[in-house]
């Protein structure tokens, strides 16, 4: 029950607030209103129903103003686009959704509706300018609130635009915040504002503040503040030359992570190729329409569970790495198996049965792109400071392709099948005279690196477009990759996919992302006419012939 | 005895293939064929197929309605399969081999740029519905998606007025739409008084997937203290994760919003819209828009395709229009002809689908309202701003050098595509 709760919050700050209008000078104004102030409260009510977003925001100021109890649940509710009217008579109704009904609460007198549809109701449009306006209203009645994130959120808003309105709210509350955060962002809005102020100590005690401070307002602050004389000048630009020093360096630490993500993308996409491909030889053109295969299956677990969009993408996993296997073991048992050493005529092959794979997929899903929704544990980002975020997403990206890599090092490292395959792809001959069934591992092996690219799949549907082309646009990068860590080596894979990542992501902010792509590739042919057997060759007996 | 039996079948093939050919042709005789020139398969395809269903729609609403000209039209479907050289092949075989009167079709200015010429060799009409860059005017092309004047540059002056903006990302793929509609509107900003330094221009290929470093410059960009806004021409499939690491990134509408001009309700359904809520984009017509017109239309397209959930978007709007002022034309002129329609289509004017009526000017562009809307959450758009009454395209831009001084006109006696009021010449290009 937030909106109560809220509610009862508000009541008990109200007093608090009073007290606030007091010294702020709002009362006597208020007093003056009283009388016709009710009247109007009224009307801005209704007017919250008007079509004109003029008039929503007239309302809006007013009722801000007023500052009643109702004030803070309904601008709440109109910001989260919970907040409808009854087309009827156009009275105001709170929207909550529980188990696929619709219950609407009266904000005032009438009666509360559950109904299984919005039927009678529509909703109270607003856009960007009544966004803003509502988010300012509510970070100035949230200062106080109890929930620290939400108290953060309002200082945060407040230092978007700061005013001496915010800062005489502030100056009495900071005091009594405990959070050392949230003290920190209100002591910069304070510093901002004293940096106006006429005294020059002042000025000079605001500059130091400032030059701590990673928020964008400080720096701009700085930048715009005129040094009424050259002392002052010197510290301000020391402040700033401080400021810029350390943004540099978070964002190198910020180009690092996102040149390690983009490379575990890679990598993912190419750790099933580096089985089929690396291990046993296989040019398999269709390797992007696996994964598009594990894309799909993750939309698919989506449809299939719509209430646990959390644990679908959980689920999607194994479901993927099943799919996309069984998908590729019935490849190889038709196709592949019979060109084992044809090279050229696999390549064909397999480029065929991708076109044939897009098309079926085209056929039963249509050539639209079809949304995985992001489960709400894996959006938004970690916030280090004010600079410097890194996005869950990405970050568990990372680790999902790390732990695959693992699972599939002792895979091939520790148990029979990974033994086998070895010994397959090193002597075929001898494997088999030692009784090693090879035909047999040749599919477990190809349904292995498809079910990888499956699980591959999983992760960039999260990321991308899940539609037919999704495999295409990663069939060249994963060849990138695994030709340059070096054919049949794993390890290989994975540094070569995270090392161009980074290059790719230190080069794009000078170069554009369209030359650093063409920079990164030039930079592999030039390697592989150094290096044929890319970074890590592999050694021994196989590589000779 | 082998030769004789050789030589009846071959007689034999031969009266059949005559009967056949003479039966085919007095069929078409029967019918008016009109083309459809959309890619089915390849990138292309998720867009285009649309587009393929609406005229297949188009035409049989029309032939219920008893045809044109007391004949039933007859839909020509082929698929140049987002290969750019073959929309030109596939173009040429609709006109010489099927005989087709009309061409609808193109998504990519590419592949408009590709079956220009042959239209032009062999005179027949195109419909292009898709907004575009400009700077290009056709005798044998009708363009009835916006020109830049009726939506780059209402959009941007929507954010300048409205919202305040005074700093500029204008990011876009990496083809010949971004960059001349950038080029354009950076030529228009700097008119407005922008500096340079708040311009910050930025392209990517196709499919772009990975917007991590370019999200996170363009939230730098824009944490510089003055209203900062993005102007997206970034095309199909990139917009997804772009969306999707603003959405991670923090950005929200109210800090950057960004008006895209590729994004419409079809883009959106493969998207969850909820981190997008309040972005803009800038069309001639929102599946949102309330007329009755449109809801007929709506009502329509979702009997036709039998999908209660499918959307309707701008580019469709375009071959409503296209195909009602075709239809039209074709009875003003009564005949199908291309040189006679081609004048007929000039002056013509039908509903539009926002309530109103668009007419084809001399320039072969349209006149259109300019709406921007604002994504909401179901994944539809809520209309905050439309011009006052209806904008003609402009196919030259006012804002180039070199194209500022041309004019089109097809009437007679100008009947060219690229007038030079300076120098009172028309070039010799028909383009």
């Amino acid at each position: 029950m937030p909106e109560s709760i809220t509610i009862a919050v508000v009541r008990r700050l109200s007093p608090l607030l009073l007290l606030f209008f007091l010294f702020t000078g709002f009362v006597p104004q208020l007093l003056a209103n009283t009388s016709t102030g009710e009247a109007s409260l009224q009307e801005a009510w209704k007017a919250l129903t008007d079509k004109s977003y003029s008039k929503k925001e007239k309302a809006i100021t007013l009722i801000a103003r007023q500052n009643t109890a109702d004030a803070y649940p309904v601008m709440k509710a109109m910001l989260d686009g919970k907040l409808y009217f009854s087309t009827r008579d156009k009275t105001l109704f709170v929207l909550k959704e529980q188990d696929g009904n619709y219950a609407f609460t009266p904000l005032f007198a009438g009666q509360a509706v559950t109904q299984e549809s919005k039927r009678g109701f529509k909703k109270v449009k607003i856009n960007n300018r009544l966004r803003t306006r509502l988010r300012q209203a509510l970070a100035l009645l949230q200062l106080q609130h109890e929930d620290k994130k939400l108290r953060l959120a309002a200082v945060q808003e407040l230092l978007k635009n700061p005013d001496s309105k915010a800062a005489n709210l502030i100056r009495d509350v900071v005091e009594k915040e405990t959070d050392t955060e949230i003290r920190t962002a209100m002591h910069t809005l304070l510093a901002v504002i004293q940096l106006e102020s006429p005294n020059e100590n002042e000025q000079r005690e605001a500059i130091k503040k400032l030059a701590d401070s990673l928020n964008p307002s400080a720096l701009n602050a700085l930048t715009a503040y005129q040094p009424p004389n050259t002392a002052l000048k010197k510290l301000a630009n020391a402040a700033i030359q401080k400021i810029n020093d350390r943004r540099d360096n978070y964002a190198r630490a910020e180009t690092i992570f996102f040149g390690l993500s983009l490379g575990s993308v890679l990598a993912l996409a190419a750790i099933g190729l580096a089985i089929t491909f690396g291990v046993m030889g296989v040019i398999n053109m269709a390797h992007g329409e696996l994964i598009m295969i594990g894309a799909y299956t993750t939309y698919v677990i989506q449809l299939l569970m719509p209430e646990h969009i959390g644990i679908s993408v959980i689920v999607a996993i194994p479901a993927a790495f099943i799919v996309s296997g069984l998908v590729g073991m019935a490849i190889e048992l038709t196709v592949i198996r019979h060109l084992y050493g044809r090279p050229l005529e696999t390549l064909l092959a397999t480029f065929g049965v991708s076109l044939v794979l897009q098309q079926t997929v085209r056929s039963i899903f249509s050539p639209l792109n079809r949304s995985v929704e992001t489960p709400q544990w894996m959006s938004g980002a970690f916030q280090i400071n004010e600079v410097l975020a890194l996005t869950w997403n990405r970050f568990y990206i990372i680790i999902f392709c790390l732990a695959v890599f693992v699972a599939l090092i002792l895979v091939m490292k520790k148990t029979l099948l990974g033994l086998q395959v070895r010994a397959v792809s090193q002597n075929r001959l001898m494997a088999r005279a030692m009784g090693v069934r090879s035909k047999w591992v040749d599919a477990l092996t190809f349904g292995l690196g498809s079910g990888i690219a499956g699980m591959a799949g999983v992760a960039l549907s999260l990321l991308t477009n899940v539609g037919p082309n999704l495999g295409q646009s990663y069939i060249i990068d994963s060849f990138m990759v695994v030709v340059f860590g070096g054919v049949g080596n794993l390890w290989g894979t994975l540094v070569a996919g995270m090392s161009l990542g980074v290059i790719n992501k230190v080069l794009e902010p000078w170069a554009g992302a369209v030359l650093a792509k063409i920079l990164v590739l030039v930079f592999i042919i030039l390697f592989i006419q150094k290096r044929p057997t890319g970074l890590f060759p592999q050694r021994g007996r196989a590589a000779e012939d | 005895m082998m030769k004789s039996q050789l030589k009846k079948l071959a007689i034999a093939a031969a009266i059949t293939a005559s009967t056949l050919a003479s039966s085919s042709l007095a069929w078409a005789e029967d019918t008016i064929k009109v083309g459809v020139l959309h890619s089915l398969s390849g990138t292309m395809a998720i867009s285009e197929t649309t587009l393929k269903d609406t005229m297949l729609m188009l035409i049989d609403e029309q032939n219920r309605k008893g045809g044109v000209l007391g004949k039933k039209l007859e839909a020509v479907v082929v698929d140049p399969a987002s290969n750019w050289p073959l929309f030109a092949e596939k173009a040429r075989e609709l006109i010489t081999k099927d005989h087709t009167v009309v061409t609808f079709g193109c998504w990519t200015s590419v592949s408009r740029k590709s079956v220009l010429p042959v239209f032009e060799e062999l005179n027949s009409i195109l419909f292009y519905p898709v907004q575009y860059e400009g700077e290009e005017s056709s005798k044998n092309v009708f363009y009835t998606g916006a020109a830049p004047n009726q939506q780059a540059v209402p959009a941007v002056d929507y954010l300048m007025n409205e919202l305040g903006v005074k700093r500029w990302v204008l990011a876009g793929t990496d083809y010949v739409y971004p960059r001349t509609t950038n080029k354009i509107l950076k030529a228009y900003l700097i008119a407005r008084g922008v500096k340079e330094s708040d311009i910050m221009i930025n392209y990517t290929p196709f499919g772009h997937s990975d917007w991590q470093s370019i999200v996170s410059d363009i939230k730098k960009f824009g944490s510089a203290g003055k209203k900062t806004a993005v102007v997206s021409t970034i095309n199909g499939d990139a917009n997804v994760p772009f969306y999707k690491e603003l959405g991670n990134q923090g950005i929200s509408a109210e800090d950057i919003p960004v008006v895209a001009f590729s994004v419409g309700e079809e883009e959106l359904s493969g998207l969850d819209t909820k981190p997008l809520v309040g972005h803009l984009a800038a069309w001639n017509y929102f599946m949102s828009v309330e007329s009755d017109e449109n809801s007929d239309f709506i009502s329509a397209w979702k009997k036709y395709i039998k999908d209660n959930k499918r959307v309707t978007n701008d580019p469709m709007e375009a071959h409503y229009i296209g195909f009602n002022m075709w239809v039209k034309a074709v009875e003003k002129a009564g005949t199908t002809d291309p040189e006679a329609v081609q004048k007929a289509l000039i002056g013509v004017a039908v509903p539009n689908l926002s309530g109103g009526y668009s007419a084809m000017m001399p320039n072969h562009h349209i006149t259109k309202p300019v709406l921007i809307g604002e994504i909401q959450d179901n994944g539809q758009f809520d209309i905050v701003w439309e011009t006052s009454g209806l904008v003609a395209g402009d196919a030259w831009s006012d804002y180039l050098p070199g194209s500022r001084d041309l004019i089109s006109d097809w009437r007679t006696p100008l009947s060219c595509g690229n007038y030079n009021v300076k120098t009172k010449k028309c070039s010799g290009q028909n383009y």
